[in-house]
Formats: C-alpha cells, structure tokens, sequence
C-alpha cells in the first residue's frame, strides 16, 4: 500500500533502513526548524518590542514623558508580594522621572491574569491593560480593554485615595465593580492592581531616584547590560 | 481509495465536507474542538489555522509516501507535522503579528489535532500529492464548518451574540458580522463552558442523522415500487 506502484524492494524491510529513515526524518524536521528559527527570530524580537512598546504607551501615555519608554529598565529585587524580580519601565520628562510602568499578576479562574500598569510620580494609576490570561471567553474576558472599559476604572486610584477595604470588588464591600459570572476574575485583577500599588510605595524611592539625567543615564547602561 | 481507480475530487470534497466529516463522522479532533468553540470567531480562528497546517501535512507525507515504511510511518508523521506545526507558529509570528496574536493561542493545539494525523495515516500516505492536497483541503472546510456551526449554537444560547469581535480577527471590515441576536440575554453560562460543548456536539450530531437518514430513505423510496403512499 506504502509507494504503491513502486514494488518495494527487499532493503526495506531491513532494521538498519528503518532507522536510517526515521534518523533522516528528525534531521530534516530539526534542519527545517532550526531554519525556521534563524529566519523569524529577529523579526519575532522586533514584533514583541513592538507589542511592548504599544502596551507600555496605553499605560503612560505620550504627553508624560520624553524618552524612549524601552531605554530606562531597572529591576526590582523580588518583594513581599512578588516571587520574581520585577521589570520597571521609567517614563522620563524634563529629567524627572515622571511615571513608572510594570507588571503585575495574580491567580485568576484560569491561571495567572498578567497585566502592565502605569503609576505616576504621586503614585496614581496612570491606567491598567490586560496582557495576558485564559479567563472563560465571554465571561471573564470583560477585563481586555477590547471588549469592555472595566479597566479603565483604575484610572486615577491610588493608595491615598481609596482605602485597603475600598480596594475589593463590589461583592466584597469594596469600589470596583464585578461581572455577571464573573468575580472571581475581576477579583483578581483588583488584587494585582493593589499589590502593585504597595510594590510602587515600598520601593518609591529607589523607582524615583535619578533626578539628574546623568545619573539616570548611568544607570541605564549598566542595568541593560544586567539585562543582557 | 482503491489505487487503479482514477481519483474522484468530487467524492473526495464530499466525504470531507460532509459524509466523512472530521467532527460529527469520524469524531477526531475533538479536545481543540470543545477548548475553542465558545464563540463562532474563535472556532473560524482554529478552523482556518488547522485547514493551512492540515494542507501541508498532507501534501508533505504524500510527497514522502514513497520512502517511508509501515514499521516507522507514525513517528515520522508526528515528527514531521510537529515540525510543521512550530514553523508555521514562527513565520506567523515574525510575518502576520497582527494575526497571530489572535490565532496564535490556536496554534498548539493544533498538534493536539489527531485529525491531521488521522489523514496523513489514511489518505495522503497512499495518495499523490494533487489528491492528498484535495482532502487537506476538504476536511480542512469541513472541519472550519463544524467548528464554526458548533461556535455559532452555542454563542447564540450561551451569549445571545453571534460572531462576537470577528472584526478582532478578520479585520474591520467584516464588522458587519457581528450580531446580537437576543438583546439584554443575561446568558446561559453552561453552553460557554465544555460541557455546554458536549451538549451541543451531541444535538449537531443528532441532527445531522436525521438528515442522513432522510436521505437514505428518500433514495430508498425512489428506487421502490411507486404504489408505496408517500410518508408510509
């Protein structure tokens, strides 16, 4: 049935053919991914710089600072609320720092639900985006700024003016509203948002230093090679 | 399939648009099926990222066919479609960002499709490339119609909308396909979740007998003595 028409001749049934045949096989797919690979790579780097920038701009929007959001990166040491160090981006202008954008996450129904958020210099939600997460679709998937502007009801919060308790869903005595199906979601998200706001408080002062751009410039070029 | 019969590209897009469907006749494909069919966009998205890889793969193991042994055929095919899967993946990816990022949580479960294996097993192994290329193709839409007729019931009773935030996927202009069928529906949460999926593959599938043996019925009737009332 195999190469029909073809009779097949005896050398096939031989073991060494086989695995002559399957050797061969896993060399071409490894060949043809390894090429895959070094032909998409720069470009897939290029589009997720891209994608970062784009997300970074929607939580620190273009009139709050003067650089390139992707030049300023620090790090922050693993905190009370986060296992993994955190990736801050500084949004300049006029030499101060004048926003910070980084990533938060907490367990949602379906996994983690990561998103990036801005705080400015006063340490106010500058705005909120979802990046990623696997909440049921058309329940939990409200939290995306593409289907619904419940995220944008961050905006403007900040430690000082919406108390611990006021920082829950409705549900739970606090600001934020919840989904019909949904809270667990939602309640994951206003979870991160808050930690995050506490990560921002605890490290305000190493997230603000560099007023002189000097400095700031410094800093710059050794934590990229850090990053390296 | 008999090898001396000339091959029948009529037969083939039948059997696997609706005879020989994946889904609702040979029920394959079924995990990335009940995953993604919540809404009718997201099953158009699976659909058409596995019609591409489905294409390839078959046309790939038919141009190999000659080579490849009995003893070794299945590793070779997972080798080779795995490998198919991930390039597309990649050149998606760096190519066509914007759809990626939509179908791009599609493509590995596409590997989880044994439909695709099913046919480099059963049809492009022992067929040239031109008819291996047909069926990819045909079971390919077949599968992109159930996913889509699948999607579509549900989102209907679990949402009350119908190809929600298609223009997400194909771009604004096909926002016109967005459309909300029952105003202020406050929802049916079970046909959102897999279980809902179950259910309504059942139904579908109940459905599609009832066409089936409608048909063979009616041909039957056909061929018998006219005397026979209509309906008996």
């Amino acid at each position: 049935m195999y190469g029909h028409g073809v009779a097949s001749p005896s050398y096939r049934k031989r073991t060494a053919y086989q695995a002559m045949l399957l050797g061969g096989m896993a060399t071409l797919a490894s060949a043809i991914l390894v090429l895959g690979d070094v032909e998409t790579r720069d470009d897939i780097a290029m589009r997720q710089a891209e994608d970062l920038k784009a997300s970074l701009s929607q939580v620190l929007p273009d009139e709050i600072h003067d650089n390139d959001l992707l030049s300023d990166v620090i790090t922050l040491p693993a905190g009370t609320n986060t296992k993994e160090p955190i990736k801050v981006y500084r949004a300049h202008q006029e030499g101060h720092i004048s926003a910070v954008a980084f990533e938060v996450s907490a367990i949602g129904y379906a996994g983690p639900i990561t998103s990036i958020m801005g705080v400015d210099a006063d340490g106010k939600v500058l705005g909120v985006r979802v990046i990623s997460h696997a909440e049921t679709p058309g329940l939990g998937d409200k939290i995306e700024i593409s289907r619904g502007t419940w995220i944008t009801s961050f905006n403007q919060h900040s430690l000082d003016n919406t108390t611990a308790s006021q920082w829950h869903v409705k549900k739970d005595g606090g600001e934020f509203d919840q989904f019909t199906g949904a809270t667990i979601t939602p309640r994951a998200v206003v979870k991160s948002v808050y930690e995050g706001l506490q990560t921002f408080e605890q490290n305000r002062k190493t997230l603000l230093m560099p007023a002189t751009s000097e400095t700031s410039d410094k800093v710059t070029i050794t934590e990229e090679k850090t990053d390296e | 399939m008999n090898d001396e019969s000339p091959i029948n590209y009529r037969r083939i897009m039948h059997d696997g648009l609706w005879d020989n469907n994946v889904v609702f006749s040979q029920l394959l494909a079924l995990c990335p099926l009940l995953a993604v069919t919540g809404t009718a966009t997201n099953g158009l998205g699976l659909g058409l990222a596995s019609l591409v890889v489905m294409i390839i793969s078959n046309m790939v193991v038919a141009l190999f066919r000659g080579i490849i042994t009995p003893e070794v055929r299945i590793p070779v095919f997972v080798l080779l479609i795995a490998a198919i899967v991930t390039v597309v993946d990649m050149m998606m990816n760096a190519w066509l960002h914007e759809l990626h990022k939509v179908l791009g949580l599609f493509i590995p479960l596409i590997v989880t499709n044994c439909a695709i294996l099913g046919r480099a097993e059963s049809f492009a192994s022992r067929n040239p490339i031109r008819a291996a290329v047909t069926d990819g193709f045909a079971m390919g839409v077949g599968f992109i119609i159930a996913l889509v007729s699948l999607g579509a019931a549900r989102e209907i009773i679990g949402a009350g909308t119908l190809f929600a935030n298609a223009s997400l996927l194909l771009g604004d202009s096909f926002r016109f396909l967005e459309i909300t069928i029952i105003p202020d529906y406050r929802g049916f949460l079970l046909m959102a979740l897999p279980p809902g999926g179950f259910l309504m593959m059942g139904f579908l599938m109940a459905g599609k007998r009832v066409l089936d043996v409608r048909k063979s019925k009616k041909a039957e009737v056909a061929t018998s003595t006219p005397a026979l009332e209509p309906g008996s």
